[in-house]
């Protein structure tokens, strides 16, 4: 459903904005001879304005399903979906570990924290002063700090210059050695985020009656805050769903601070260079990857809570 | 539907820690002056609130007074080039020779006005689909919930990102107006959830059978009985919108006339400010947004804990 949205919204804004998209990228590629001449044929058969709207609609999702997400301007003739699929292992290697390690860590700290006065008043400022940072901002800190001043991780890239991507040793040391710095701004913007939440959910949770109940009962309090986390664990989890998009938004950042080959970059080259094509198969692949992401968290979701499991069975 | 209905818990919880806005208040009156001034009692009481609200205002302060000290324009080249801070320059300038005070305190003015506006209009939009879909039910709740369902997947900055690049943005208020308007959903999903659970209440019924409009009952009966949640929810949305305007700004997608403090941080970082070690260009517009949403956060906690007891501190 909602992809299907996103998909009409790809398809509607080139057509219904002000402004005639094609004309403006024609009078970019003067700059190219020879090509202008292919690119107003090719456009006019991509976007086939000659035929009646619900046609031009139908076909854009035929073209779609072949996987033809249009060709490149800012890297003419590379087709997008080439681009983007050569892109994507980069932002899944930062965006995967940086969610998965700064929840689970957010989450452990967090919990620690509540209800307990030290910990509490040193990690809660903390996490809201990371949550509260711009992902780019911290990126330029930690390049600045860390690759200017002190030479210790490099600036820029994903690997070495010299390198190329392959299976060796040799790659995936300067590969993690030039991870660390993007990875770092991700993890720490969403660690204190998730600290913050697990930390008043906790103190909810040790509120209530189970909690006084197994507590009177003589429990430790090390098996009460084990019951509580597992009980606020369920919103984190909401919680992280809903965050997505504005992990997605930090990687976008953060990549283009660190030229690192993702999506980012390749978003940041084609805002830059107006290519439209480029930016819509952007859309659409954020979008798919953000529901595949849902469906997963939906699936653990059930795993994790079994009430849900229950009711998906049809249970009492 | 992409986000299953599922027995989930209330997803704004995770920032607005959990609020029983049914709880009656505490009959406190003997022992304070009644009314607002117990709000202000509490609130006044809680260095969290103080402290929040205390950076916000110093914040405000200088977007307001800042523009009025200095005598340069934001963007004009008045001066020589990548110097540190000192008395003429406060905080340097650029390597253009800009005066990054200046590029500072207009850029503080640029990210309120986007915080406010953006907030304003999610928070409208928020408050209006979730209690319509909250208190209507049936097929408008199914409709609304579906739309609210559909924008919270879509990430905002992807769907900013697309139409930022055909719509020349020319101005912040453009820009606050497109991230107000994606920047909705979560909102709107916590006022139906608590909508729900506020409609069965005797006093809405008693509201229905005196001959109320819908309107009416939501305006004088549901909006005053969760007037703490609304106004966190505002406080949220106020902070968030400044954070995407700042990601937006340094994509290059917001306004390039005039100056705001993520431009000033895409101006350092691609005039690589970074390797020549100009630190006073990017330091100050990172730690003003840190400031405003920071002190926004923080002063929600103590806003939280003012009107949820149980939360304060022991």
């Amino acid at each position: 459903m909602t992809f299907v949205v996103a998909v009409t919204i790809d398809w509607a804004i080139p057509r219904f904005m002000p402004g005639d998209p094609v004309e403006r990228l024609l009078s970019r590629m003067q700059a190219q001879p020879g090509a202008s001449e292919a690119l107003r044929g090719y456009y006019a058969e991509a976007f086939g304005f000659d035929v009646p709207i619900w046609q031009q609609y139908l076909n854009f999702w035929a073209a779609l399903f072949h996987g033809d997400l249009g060709l490149s301007i800012a890297y003419f003739p590379t087709p997008v979906s080439e681009l983007i699929l050569s892109a994507l292992p980069y932002t899944l290697a930062l965006l995967v570990p940086a969610i998965l390690l700064s929840f689970w860590a957010g989450n452990k700290v967090g919990a620690l924290a509540a209800r307990r006065k030290v910990l509490d008043n040193t990690v809660l400022p903390a996490s809201y002063v990371l949550t509260a940072t711009p992902h780019m901002w911290l990126g330029i800190v930690l390049v600045w700090l860390f690759a200017s001043t002190v030479a210790i991780f490099p600036v820029s890239g994903a690997y070495g210059l010299a390198l190329q991507p392959e299976w060796s040793v040799e790659f995936a040391r300067s590969f993690l050695h030039h991870w660390i710095l993007p990875f770092s701004a991700l993890f720490l913007v969403g660690f204190g985020g998730w600290a913050i939440g697990m930390r008043n959910m906790i103190i909810y949770e040790l509120e209530a009656d189970y909690s006084n109940y197994l507590a009177s009962l003589g429990a430790p309090t090390k098996l009460v805050r084990k019951y509580a986390y597992r009980n606020a664990l369920l919103p984190q989890i909401t919680g992280l769903a809903l965050a997505l998009g504005a992990v997605v938004a930090g990687a976008i950042v953060v990549e283009i601070v660190f030229s690192y080959p993702g999506l980012g970059t390749l978003t940041l080259n084609a805002i830059e260079n107006r290519d439209y094509f480029l930016i819509q198969g952007i859309f659409l692949f954020l979008i798919i990857g953000v529901l595949v992401a849902n469906f997963v968290i939906d699936i653990a979701y059930v795993f994790i809570d079994p009430r849900t499991r229950v009711g998906m069975q049809g249970g009492p | 539907m992409a986000v299953s209905d599922h027995e989930r818990t209330d997803p704004a919880a995770d920032r607005i820690a959990t609020l029983d806005v049914a709880a009656p208040t505490v009959p406190t009156a003997a022992l304070l002056p009644s009314g607002r001034s117990e709000f202000a009692y509490f609130a006044l009481r809680n260095w969290k609130f103080d402290l929040g609200l205390g950076v916000v205002l110093v914040c405000v302060a200088a977007a307001l007074v800042g523009p009025l000290l200095t005598d340069h324009e934001p963007l004009a080249f008045t001066g020589p080039t990548d110097q540190p801070p000192s008395s003429e320059y406060w905080f340097g300038t650029t390597s253009f020779g800009q005066d990054v005070f200046t590029q500072f305190v207009y850029g503080l003015r640029a990210a309120f006005v986007v915080g406010i506006v953006a907030g304003g209009i999610a928070w409208l939009l928020g408050a209006v689909v979730g209690f319509t879909a909250g208190y209507r039910g049936g097929w408008v709740d199914d409709v609304l919930n579906m739309l609210t369902n559909v924008v919270l997947v879509i990430p905002t900055i992807a769907l900013l990102i697309i139409v930022a690049a055909y719509v020349e943005v020319h101005s912040y208020a453009t820009e606050a107006i497109l991230i107000g308007l994606t920047s909705w959903p979560w909102a709107a999903r916590a006022v139906r959830a608590q909508t729900f659970s506020l409609k069965t209440r005797e006093f809405v019924d008693v509201a229905r059978l005196s001959g109320r409009g819908t309107r009416q009952i939501i305006a004088t009966e549901l909006a005053p009985n969760m007037s703490s949640y609304l106004l966190m929810m505002f406080i949220l949305l106020f902070g968030g919108a400044i954070l995407i305007g700042a990601s937006l700004d340094f994509l290059g997608l917001g306004p390039s006339e005039s100056i705001s403090l993520g431009l000033m941080m895409n101006n350092a970082f691609l005039s690589s400010a970074l390797i020549l070690g100009t630190w006073w260009w990017f330091v100050p517009p990172g730690v003003g947004i840190i400031a405003i949403v920071g002190g926004l956060y923080v002063m929600n906690v103590g806003l939280d804990e003012v009107f949820n007891p149980k939360l304060r501190e022991r």
